[in-house]
């Protein structure tokens, strides 16, 4: 029998995992709700992200906030760069061509990386205690980026609700064309959306390469975890996002700690399958 | 005001108006009626620049629109409450209505439209913070009419406002119309409910498939033997 405090401890890292996994997954969700397109290479552009604040840490002596920073700028100028460069000219074809170009975006990305920085893995090392609270240890480091997950979700969510553009961006996911009429001008709000999104990718990046080393394969390792959270939260609901993500969260760390590792990520996995069954709508699907 | 000359559109291969010629004049109302399928909303698309006319010259003011996309067309005047309202459901009453300033000039007369739409539509002041999805039928047409006021626009494009609404509410809407129309609005209204548009509105074109087949002042239209057998069921 496993010791509780085990148990308590895999279900506080749980919902420390929780915070960077919603974060990736809002942004996609916002990416998609607007613009109606996956970008199958959303986690690649983190791994971009991830290596800039390795590179500006490690080499150039940055303090870890300025390169932070860095990574947010990087992050929101990339989800420019991707609308503009690959989606535009594609924005009116058939959604199997959208999903090919940000598809061979991914392995542009990843094999650009290995070509620039080999496949070494590549780590932040932040010199913070564990914590010890009442019998858990707990990682300083995921304290903070959890911290900070949850100040950038805070900070889109005023953003959506409280800014003209943010409002607009909610309309324009509801009836592009009605927004449209409204004189808004659908490319300058997909534009924003996009570089909102990366902006998002940018913080993520910068939260996991101080708990997770960067290689040229990483959009591998969270890129089927976020789609998997997006659809079972039901694509384009942020709400939805974020509540799939503690419970894959929780999952995958009491299922590692119960069985092994392995078994926790094949039983959220599992799990996702079978609600794509029972509720193939996602988790909480949308009234009206 | 508003003429449009020689218009031909359709999506793809299939043509939905040919060679339309029409005109509105400041302070006016004006109805197209027709059947379903007649080209009725592809018209009022092709104005507010939804759909591109493939020939023809669209006149706004002196201006030419076309070429002109929906979100420049709404700048020079024109607001066009679509079929089916499409509000923003999830959006409350009140951010509905902002969205509708969404342009610099009208952003900038916000407060002012605000409380004349509130004037217009005091219901829609009481659910300001209610999602507009939970508002009535009645209610969420009238904010779509709320939010295209809200553009400041000269010529109003409505689309079959009574579409899905109850007779009781028909009546009322048209009255609020009126309204609208006192306020010193130029309109233009595509309905199926041909009788209660004819009393509304100076003059009225009918179309069918695509052509516009007789144009006339409102009375004399409703006069007409044929008008009155196929569309007004007298």
């Amino acid at each position: 029998m496993i010791d509780p405090i085990f148990l308590l401890e895999a279900a506080v890292n749980g919902i420390l995992l929780s915070g960077v996994l919603a974060l990736l997954a809002l942004g996609l969700n916002l990416i998609f709700g607007v613009v109606d397109i996956v970008w199958i290479a959303y986690v690649d552009l983190v791994m971009v992200c991830m290596y800039l604040v390795y590179f500006l840490v490690m080499i150039y002596g940055w303090p870890l906030w300025l390169a932070g920073l860095a990574s947010v700028a990087l992050g929101a100028l990339l989800g420019l760069g991707v609308h503009l460069l690959i989606i535009t000219p594609i924005l009116g074809s058939a959604p199997v061509n959208q999903l090919l170009a940000t598809g061979g975006l991914l392995f542009f990305l990843q094999s650009f990386a290995t070509f620039l920085w080999t496949t070494d893995h590549r780590t932040v090392r932040l010199a913070l205690p564990i914590l010890e609270v009442g019998g858990m240890f707990l990682s300083f480091v995921r304290l903070i980026a959890f911290a900070i997950s949850l100040l950038a979700m805070i900070g889109l969510w005023v953003f959506l609700r409280r800014t003209y553009i943010g409002t607009a961006i909610r309309a324009v996911s509801q009836d592009r064309e009605a927004m449209a009429l409204m004189g808004a001008d659908p490319q300058r709000v997909y534009l924003v959306t996009s570089a909102v999104g990366g902006a998002m990718a940018g913080v993520a990046g910068a939260l996991l390469i101080i708990q997770y080393s960067v290689h040229p394969f990483f959009g591998a390792a969270f890129g089927p975890l976020t789609f998997m959270i997006c659809v079972l939260g039901g694509l384009g609901n942020m709400v939805g996002a974020f509540v799939a993500s503690v419970v894959m969260s929780e999952i995958i760390s009491i299922g590692g700690v119960v069985i092994s590792t392995e078994m926790g990520y094949v039983i959220a996995f599992v799990v996702f399958i079978v609600m794509m069954f029972v509720r193939p709508g996602g988790l909480l699907v949308r009234r009206g | 005001m508003l003429e449009l000359r020689g218009v031909t559109a359709g999506y793809g291969h299939f043509t939905a108006l040919w060679d339309v010629t029409l005109r509105v004049e400041a302070g006016e109302a004006v109805a197209v009626v027709g059947p379903n399928g007649s080209g009725k909303t592809t018209l009022m698309r092709v104005i507010s620049g939804l759909v591109a006319a493939r020939t023809g010259e669209l006149v706004f003011e002196g201006n030419s629109l076309a070429g002109r996309k929906a979100h420049e067309v709404v700048r020079h005047g024109i607001a066009h409450v679509p079929e089916g309202r499409r509000i923003f459901p999830r959006l409350s009453v009140g951010d509905n209505l902002r969205m509708g300033a969404f342009q610099p000039r009208a952003r900038q007369a916000f407060a002012e439209s605000r409380a004349r739409v509130y004037d217009l539509f005091p219901v829609l002041r009481e659910r300001e913070r209610q999602p507009a999805g939970s508002l009535s039928g009645g209610e969420q047409q009238m904010l779509a009419l709320g939010r295209a006021l809200m553009s400041r626009p000269k010529l109003i494009l409505l689309d079959e406002p009574s579409m899905g609404l109850a007779p009781v509410l028909v009546l009322r809407l048209f009255e609020l119309i009126r309204r609208v129309r006192e306020e010193g609005y130029t309109i233009l209204v595509v309905e199926q409910n041909v009788r209660q548009v004819l009393k509304l509105v100076d003059r009225a074109y009918l179309l069918e498939v695509g052509r516009i087949r007789m144009e006339g002042r409102a009375a004399a239209l409703s006069e007409q033997d044929f008008v009155r057998k196929a569309y007004v069921g007298l």
